[in-house]
């Protein structure tokens, strides 16, 4: 008999850093195909269907990208507070009131025209800021679980939303609990004429590499990784960790605001109860399969976007539920979490008496 | 003649390039207590997870009385015999004695045997003087007892082979004195023991062989007596010989570090209350402060590194009061520290080597300018540290975690030399390391005081005390108890005042 055994490894091969990724990924196909199979569909024709349902137009693509954006701002918001383990939960509530205040400000008919756009990406990242501010603070005045604090303060925002939006903000033209719409000079410009490709989509796109700059190249960035990994050793080094996490969560905030002020700004120009299907919920899991570096949350908020978007012709061409999209997601994650293992450590094969006593 | 209790057959094992074991035979017999010495790196700790089922070997046989056996797994050595003490204890804290022994033991249908556990615990206290009392919680035990209570857990679950990775690094002499009539108590009941060390003088005390590795390999297998010299043994052990270094009498320059009845508050479970603490530190001189671990020598380090305020009394640095001073006040006025736990409070384990040697210093030049970090500053500060601190098997880009104990502390030290220190605080600055390491690490001390810097050197290890320290000051219970030149130091007088007795000073 032989067995499989794990072993630490001395040092992590570079080539490791791309092949893992592209391993997980062909594991996660391969697992969902049986799926597909279960489905009554054909394994390749079905992930045809899915590539050309995110990528097959120029309309297909430019969906992607818009379903993309939101994920980026998310996935960063997550990924930068993970890093320096400020566990913030809290993206959803936070790209919420991003969009309550981006929805706010676009609407005063008294602000000049070229102040509403700057006025709600300030706005929209402060809301997110404040709101993401309240469990740091707890954890640090109150020692408050961040975890629980963060999570729990998605429903206190999402319920206030409702509340406002069926009182004093409901739309008075249309009746429906929805807020009035932004004026037209406060919506995102589009990128590309009569599309949905909106001013958002680039945002999200400097915003990784910035972000990747500010983490990997500035003593900010060294002295949250440094709280982060080793919170003790960066206090021997006169690293005041406190004044990291606010920083670090107010950062965290306002990237999951700005989600939510792309959602209003380019895309639904209001705020309605179904803003936004989970983005900060799904921006946590992008971190991790992005292993919370900015630059790997691009393709990885591509690819749940890329996901979501394909299932929709997948489901349509070959009748494979669309639910499909959450498992690919589901096990896309699980496989990269795997694949994480092997960067620290090996499987060796042990033969039958390899060891001892033959 | 009878088969060995345990014997090792050229066990071989590699991690990658590097070579851990080679070809390594060991013999272990009944009611022997072997003595296994060796650098850090050299193999010990690698042949012994071999043994305790963490690692797989790449070749080689493992006998236990005369039976060849394989094991996988903790679990397999477990049921071969084999304990092991690491230095490390793994007790849960908040169960009682009995319940730490009980953990992962069969029970009678679904309940716990607690009283064929009580019974099996008073005969361990018969047998060998191991006594604890079974309803104490581990978290008040001291850190002697939890040991006690490791070495118990190994006996219970029927070991007849124990492994002891340097246990006597956290205990007090006469608690060394109370482990070693255990251990010799186990042997005579045919308990074979595998014992690791670095001090000699242990060694001498305790075994009557040893076995030394260089490099993976076994390079001595002798019958310790009088006629095998310390020299002889460091030579086997780093290949060369090694001059022990010496401390030469100095005049005390200015006063660098000044306590007056400085007392603060105890932090967290275990922490313990500075109480009226005064002494003073001169240029040129090494202060060493001993005590048993816990007696406020850490929470001492801590507030001199600017990470506890004082509650009561004055802090001088280099004549200047400071009410509230914070770790970069104190790296300004030229104070380096060297934290107890290497890889807990001073390096990074998952970050590369060079952002762990500039922790320290990341936000000024040369490592960054207004705000952005420059790498290559910091890349080429660490190649000259690794360099001139001969950091072995060691990179810039490398992870921090992968290099073993010595290397890690030699990183440290260059870290905080890096910057012409004038006061430096090392929190056992030895612990774990071999000779060689040692013999570094105390020559970097001695040259510091010569170019006119200070040391406070706090160390369980009362040898490196005596040979390195001008004078010796010993806590107890959060308070200095006395201070000695370090000529009046002798062991007996030092040991009662670690005790706790004033009178001893």
């Amino acid at each position: 008999m032989s067995r499989l055994r794990l072993e630490p490894r001395a040092s992590t091969p570079a080539w490791l850093g791309l092949a893992l990724p592209l391993a997980a990924l062909a594991a996660t196909l391969i697992l969902c195909s049986g799926l597909i199979l279960l489905a009554g569909a054909g394994v390749l024709p079905a992930y045809q269907a899915l590539a050309s349902g995110a990528f097959g137009s120029r309309f297909n693509s430019f969906e992607t990208l818009v379903k993309a954006a939101p994920l980026v701002f998310t996935g960063l918001a997550a990924a930068l507070a993970f890093r320096a383990r400020f566990w913030n939960i809290g993206g959803e509530g936070q790209l919420l009131a991003g969009a309550m205040a981006a929805a706010f400000i676009g609407s005063q008919a008294g602000l000049p025209g070229w102040a509403l756009l700057p006025g709600m990406i300030l706005g929209g990242a402060a809301a997110g800021a404040v709101a993401a501010l309240v469990p740091a603070l707890l954890r640090l005045r109150l020692k408050v679980d961040d975890v629980v604090a963060s999570l729990m303060l998605n429903f206190v925002i999402y319920y206030a939303m409702l509340a406002l939006l069926d009182g004093p903000w409901k739309d008075p033209l249309s009746g429906y609990p929805d807020s009035p719409d932004i004026l037209p000079a406060a919506e995102y410009p589009m990128l590309w004429r009569a599309s949905r490709l909106h001013l958002g989509v680039l945002l999200a796109l400097l915003a990784a590499p910035a972000l990747w700059f500010l983490v990997r190249r500035t003593t900010f960035g060294f002295a949250l990784r440094a709280v982060g990994d080793n919170p003790r050793a960066a206090a021997h080094a006169g690293i005041r960790a406190g004044a990291v996490l606010l920083v670090v969560a107010a950062l965290s905030g306002a990237l999951a605001g700005l989600a939510g002020v792309g959602e209003v700004a380019g895309v639904h120009y209001q705020v309605m109860a179904g803003l936004s299907p989970g983005y900060g919920y799904t921006g946590i899991v992008v971190a991790m399969l992005a292993r919370l570096n900015p630059l790997g949350v691009l393709p990885a908020a591509l690819f749940f976007a890329a996901v979501a978007t394909g299932a929709e012709t997948l489901a349509r061409t070959t009748g494979v539920p669309v639910f499909l999209a959450d498992v690919i997601q589901g096990t896309a994650l699980l496989c990269m979490l795997t694949a994480l293992l092997f960067t620290s450590h090996r499987v060796r094969w042990q033969r039958r008496g390899g060891e001892a006593g033959h | 003649m009878a088969a060995p209790l345990l014997e090792l057959s050229g066990i071989d094992k590699r991690f990658g390039a590097a070579h851990a074991n080679r070809a390594v035979d060991l013999r272990l017999d009944h009611g022997e207590i072997l003595g296994l010495l060796g650098e850090n790196g050299a193999g010990k700790t690698t042949l012994m997870n071999i043994l305790f089922g963490l690692y797989a070997a790449d070749a080689g046989t493992i006998r236990i009385a005369g039976q060849p056996v394989r094991i996988r797994h903790p679990a397999d050595s477990l049921a071969h015999g084999i304990g092991m003490v690491h230095q490390h204890f793994h007790l849960v804290d908040r169960m009682t004695v009995l319940e730490n022994l009980l953990i992962g033991q069969p029970g009678r249908r679904g309940r716990l045997d607690r009283a064929g556990a009580l019974a099996k615990l008073a005969s361990l206290g018969e047998r060998y003087g191991l006594r604890l009392a079974p309803e104490r919680l581990v978290e008040t035990l001291t850190v002697g007892e939890q040991q006690r209570l490791e070495i118990m857990k190994a006996l219970y679950r029927g070991a007849r082979i124990l492994i002891l990775d340097e246990p006597t690094s956290v205990l007090t002499p006469s608690e060394a004195d109370g482990l070693f009539r255990a251990l010799r108590a186990m042997a005579a009941e045919g308990v074979g023991v595998i014992y690791i060390s670095h001090k000699l003088a242990e060694l001498r005390a305790l075994v009557s062989r040893v076995v030394v590795l260089r490099q993976g390999r076994v390079v001595g297998d002798l019958a310790l007596t009088e006629a095998v010299t310390d020299q002889q043994l460091a030579r086997l052990m780093c290949g060369q010989d090694l001059a022990a270094p010496t401390r030469t009498a100095r005049a005390p320059g200015p006063t660098l570090l000044e306590l007056q009845g400085i007392g603060a508050a105890a932090r967290g479970r275990h922490g313990v209350a500075l109480d009226d603490i005064s002494f003073s530190l001169a240029a040129g001189e090494i202060l060493g402060i001993a005590g048993v671990s816990g007696n406020g020598q850490r929470e001492l380090a801590q507030l001199i590194a600017g990470l506890v305020p004082p509650r009561r009394g004055r802090l001088l640095v280099a004549g200047q009061i400071l009410r509230r001073p914070t770790p970069r006040q104190l790296r300004r006025l030229g104070v380096a520290v060297i934290p107890e736990d290497r890889l807990g409070e001073g390096l990074i384990a998952g970050a590369p080597l060079a952002e762990s040697l500039a922790l320290a210093r990341f936000h000024e030049p040369p490592f960054s300018r207004h705000g952005v970090l420059r790498l290559a500053a910091m890349a080429e500060f660490a190649a000259a540290q690794i360099a001139a601190f001969d950091v072995r098997s060691a990179s810039p880009g490398g992870r921090t975690g992968a290099l073993s104990g010595g290397n890690l502390q030699k990183a440290l030290l260059a870290r905080e030399l890096a910057f012409g220190p004038r006061l430096l605080i090392a929190a056992q600055p030895t612990r774990g390391l071999d000779v060689a390491a040692q013999a570094f690490v105390h020559s970097r001390l001695l040259e510091l005081c010569r170019q006119g810097g200070a040391v406070l050197l706090i160390s369980e290890d009362l040898d490196e005390l005596s040979a390195l320290s001008d004078r010796i000051a010993v806590m107890h219970g959060g308070r200095i108890v006395g201070i000695l030149p370090v000529a009046e130091a002798d062991r007996t007088r030092l040991g009662l005042m670690m005790a706790g007795q004033a009178a001893a000073a």
